[in-house]
């Protein structure tokens, strides 16, 4: 059961991910990465990550790919801009060397991997990593609040036509 | 519970789809996703490795690469909208200048 999840999800994961790098319209580019990253969010359940998998949904799925969209629509890029489809030596070179380079990654990554014991009750939930973090990473939490409010600042600073 | 190992191997796929994105697009919207791909797989061994040794400082670790991802993202886009301003283009090859 949860292998045939893993295969369909991890499946369509990379399929999402390919339309992503291959389609020529952005915003087709967009939709299949929301479709590529709630199959990561069912492969995060798999790995018992429950409220990350749902986080990942309401944060990457829902405001950041909004955020991305509503930027695609914004520029309104006309087809000239787009350019021809154009497959030169040097892009096999570089998925050739990127090949080389997951071969390099998957052989040790495969071979690191074992089957995992029981994990407790809690593990993944909200009141598991809830606690962790608000006890061992309360400062870096809050930091990563501070860097969100620069973050925001600094976005309608750049976007700005004129202060 | 499944070998931690597919995780990891499909991890190090996305990663590498995410990795031909960045190098071969010259769009910068969709260089820009193909960053949030990598993210994403790196994101998958953190949890996938946190599950191998049942500790949650992982999950820890993807929380915040999460929220630095969602800064970068609106910094990010931000800046190609204030480029796109200025030069009229997102092709990466066409801007070459940094001076504004």
């Amino acid at each position: 059961m949860e292998l045939a999840l893993f295969v369909l999800f991890g499946t369509l994961a990379v399929l999402g991910s390919l339309g992503v790098v291959l389609s020529r319209n952005p915003v087709r580019g967009a939709l299949w990465l929301v479709g590529a990253l709630f199959c990561l969010a069912v492969l995060f359940i798999l790995t018992d990550a429950h409220l990350l998998a749902a986080l990942e949904v309401l944060v990457y799925a829902g405001a950041v790919m909004v955020l991305f969209l509503f930027v695609i629509m914004l520029l309104n890029l006309r087809e000239e801009e787009l350019g021809p489809r154009r497959f030169t030596p040097v892009k096999a070179l570089a998925v050739a060397g990127t090949v080389y380079l997951g071969w390099l990654m998957a052989v040790p990554m495969w071979k690191a991997g074992r089957v995992p014991p029981a994990a407790p009750a809690d593990y993944g939930t909200v009141e598991g990593v809830g606690m962790l973090i608000f006890k061992n990473y309360l400062l870096p939490f809050e930091m990563t609040s501070l860097l969100l409010l620069a973050a925001v600042v600094g976005a309608v600073m750049l976007a700005k036509r004129r202060m | 519970m499944l070998n931690t190992g597919l995780f990891l191997v499909l991890s190090a796929v996305l990663f590498c789809i995410g990795a031909v994105g960045v190098v071969t697009r010259r769009n910068a919207i969709v260089a820009f996703m193909s960053i949030e791909i990598m993210f994403n797989a790196a994101n998958l061994a953190f949890l996938a490795f946190a599950r191998q040794h049942v500790d949650m400082t992982g999950h820890a670790a993807a929380f915040f690469v999460m929220a630095v991802a969602a800064a970068e993202a609106a910094v990010g886009l931000a800046i190609i909208i204030a480029v796109f301003r200025r030069k009229a283009t997102v092709n990466l090859d066409e801007l070459r200048e940094l001076r504004g």
